[in-house]
């Protein structure tokens, strides 16, 4: 339970994250801010993504790699 | 090189890919979800920021662009679910046990040595991405290949060694965990790209999305070459967006990964990844490029029109896509060299293809050329999955036998031999009588009137040299075929 609502969280910061990245670019378009202001955004956005995600973001998918002998002797 | 050697050759290759020597079975396969997400991470990468300024230095038109990108990529998610997935649901094999099966050991071997050098050549091209980025705290100037600065500077190649050597130990060490960040940064690094070209285009005179066509056609895609880069139309458009990933479509690498699927119907999945990819990630990196240069800049390298689009932030996502991109190219590169060197450990194989690498990186010729070195790649291998295809659902309708490689015991099969060698050489011809002084002049009043009047890309020729591939496998393989059952029948009479 406790696991669960904190994942939740994690991913709301994520999504936050990801809004900053690309909504202040709107802003810039629209002549609001100025594009200095939307770099600063950025680097926050970028911060909370990878401050989070990768802590809820699966790694499953087809092992598509092969492993070279020595690593399959390990 | 001895029998002996020839043998232990085919040995390492086969331990190496022993454990995909079975299908794949019921309970290992994937949906929808997990492969939408493969797609759309592998083709956002370094590479991107490369391939859509090229287009605008080439002076593609907006028309001839967005049309031909549009069909392009349609063509190749095509490709991908008509071609490349029903193989790969059916045999579900890996491309090296499928070609071993019809084109016998020797050709498996070829393939994987060429695959490895232009593995190699690959991860250099996204090494070179990184460092256009890590340079830019340093203050270091990224070569300027277009001003005919043919090589880097002695401190820009020291830090592309630097970066190589990271990347290589990263390479050493593994994949999976990369596989999984690389997997994390594919959502931010789409906005990124999104989030730059959106943030410049004020700089363009686009204030509203009413203006953004008429400013597409006037500064971003203007239909004027840059510099003495030759003029780009639509064809070259589309043939390069179907091109850049035949190998792995058309060529069939791919039903590596589409044994997993439960359906061929997923082949479709391909969609986000070129839809994002090769497409919206191209037109965002087109555009940071004629931001950079209409600001007055030159030399439009990844990292400086990341720079300029998305500040740090932009700067950030060049250096993590060339980097999570070179490091399974490297690691995929290091695997199949390891073949041909039995007695190597792996991290010895992996840091020589990383010299390659690293050699790579620091020669602005290759990025400068990527999309005619993806495309010569592309002819290159794109005959064998040709064979695939054909030997898996033409041969039975045509009372011939499939897998007659493994079925008849041979280490190599000629039809297969030639009719790549053939195939590929139709291309190299077609196009270089046109474009190679040597041949011009060798074939200069000599060409019937038809022929000089064929006039074809490099970047056209996917279908014709698919058709010939085909033709030759066919014919090649009926004669392989009709004589071998002769022989048998006269044994059996003898």
């Amino acid at each position: 339970m406790k696991h669960t609502a904190l994942t939740q969280v994690l991913k709301i910061i994520s999504c936050l994250g990801l809004a900053l990245t690309i909504i202040p670019s709107l802003f810039v378009f629209k002549g609001v801010i100025d594009i200095k202001v939307h770099y600063q955004f950025m680097i926050v956005g970028m911060i909370m993504w990878f401050g989070t995600a990768p802590f809820w973001m699966k790694s499953s998918g087809p092992h598509t790699e092969s492993k070279s002998p020595d690593e399959k002797e390990q | 090189m001895s029998a002996e050697q020839k043998s232990t050759i085919i040995e390492r290759l086969d331990a190496l890919y022993e454990y995909e020597r079975e299908p794949v079975t019921e309970d290992k396969l994937y949906g929808w979800k997990t492969f939408i997400a493969m797609f759309s991470g592998e083709h956002i990468a370094g590479t991107e920021f490369v391939l859509g300024p090229l287009m605008v230095m080439h002076g593609v038109s907006a028309r001839d662009f967005f049309l031909g990108l549009l069909v392009g990529n349609f063509l190749a998610v095509l490709s991908w679910a008509l071609l490349c997935a029903p193989v790969g649901v059916k045999t579900r094999l890996t491309i090296y046990w499928q070609l071993r099966r019809i084109c016998g050991p020797y050709l498996t071997i070829a393939y994987s040595a060429f695959y490895a050098v232009i593995l190699c050549l690959l991860a250099g091209a996204m090494v070179n991405v990184a460092v256009t980025a890590v340079s830019l705290p340093f203050n270091i100037p990224n070569p300027d290949y277009a001003a005919g600065q043919m090589i880097p500077t002695v401190p820009w190649i020291l830090l592309a060694v630097v970066v190589g050597v990271v990347i290589a130990t990263l390479a050493v060490l593994g994949f999976e965990k990369i596989a999984h960040f690389s997997k994390v940064c594919a959502p931010w690094m789409v906005l990124i790209f999104f989030a730059g070209a959106i943030a410049v285009l004020a700089d363009l005179g686009c204030s509203s999305i009413g203006d953004f066509w008429h400013v597409a056609n006037e500064k971003i895609f203007t239909g004027v070459p840059i510099g003495a880069n030759t003029k780009y139309t639509y064809w070259h458009v589309m043939g390069f967006a179907w091109l850049c990933n035949a190998t792995q479509h058309i060529g069939m690498a791919d039903i590596t990964i589409f044994r997993y699927a439960k359906r061929w119907t997923q082949g479709f999945a391909s969609a986000f990844g070129m839809y994002l990819g090769h497409y919206g990630a191209w037109v965002c990196s087109g555009i940071l490029c004629a931001a950079y240069l209409a600001a007055g800049n030159t030399n439009p390298q990844p990292g400086n029109i990341a720079l300029f689009g998305a500040g740090f932030a932009g700067a950030v996502c060049v250096v993590i896509a060339g980097w999570t991109t070179a490091n399974p190219t490297l690691y995929r590169a290091g695997l199949a060299i390891q073949v041909a060197t039995p007695n190597w450990k792996r991290w010895k194989v992996t840091f020589a293809a990383g010299v390659f690498m690293i050699l790579t990186a620091c020669i602005p010729a290759v990025n400068a050329n990527l999309d005619r070195i993806v495309g010569y790649y592309g002819l290159f291998f794109m005959p064998l999955g040709a064979f695939i295809f054909i030997d898996i659902w033409i041969f039975p309708k045509l009372g011939l036998i499939s897998d007659y490689a493994q079925k008849a015991k041979l280490m190599i099969s000629w039809p297969a031999t030639f009719a790549w060698i053939g195939a590929f050489m139709f291309s190299v011809f077609i196009y270089g009588k046109d474009h190679y002084l040597w041949l011009s002049r060798l074939l200069e009043g000599k060409q019937p009137a038809w022929l000089a009047n064929i006039q074809p890309d490099l970047l056209f020729l996917v279908a014709p040299e698919w058709v010939v591939a085909v033709t030759l496998y066919m014919i090649f393989s009926v004669i392989q075929q009709k004589v071998a059952k002769a022989n048998v029948q006269s044994q059996e009479v003898g």
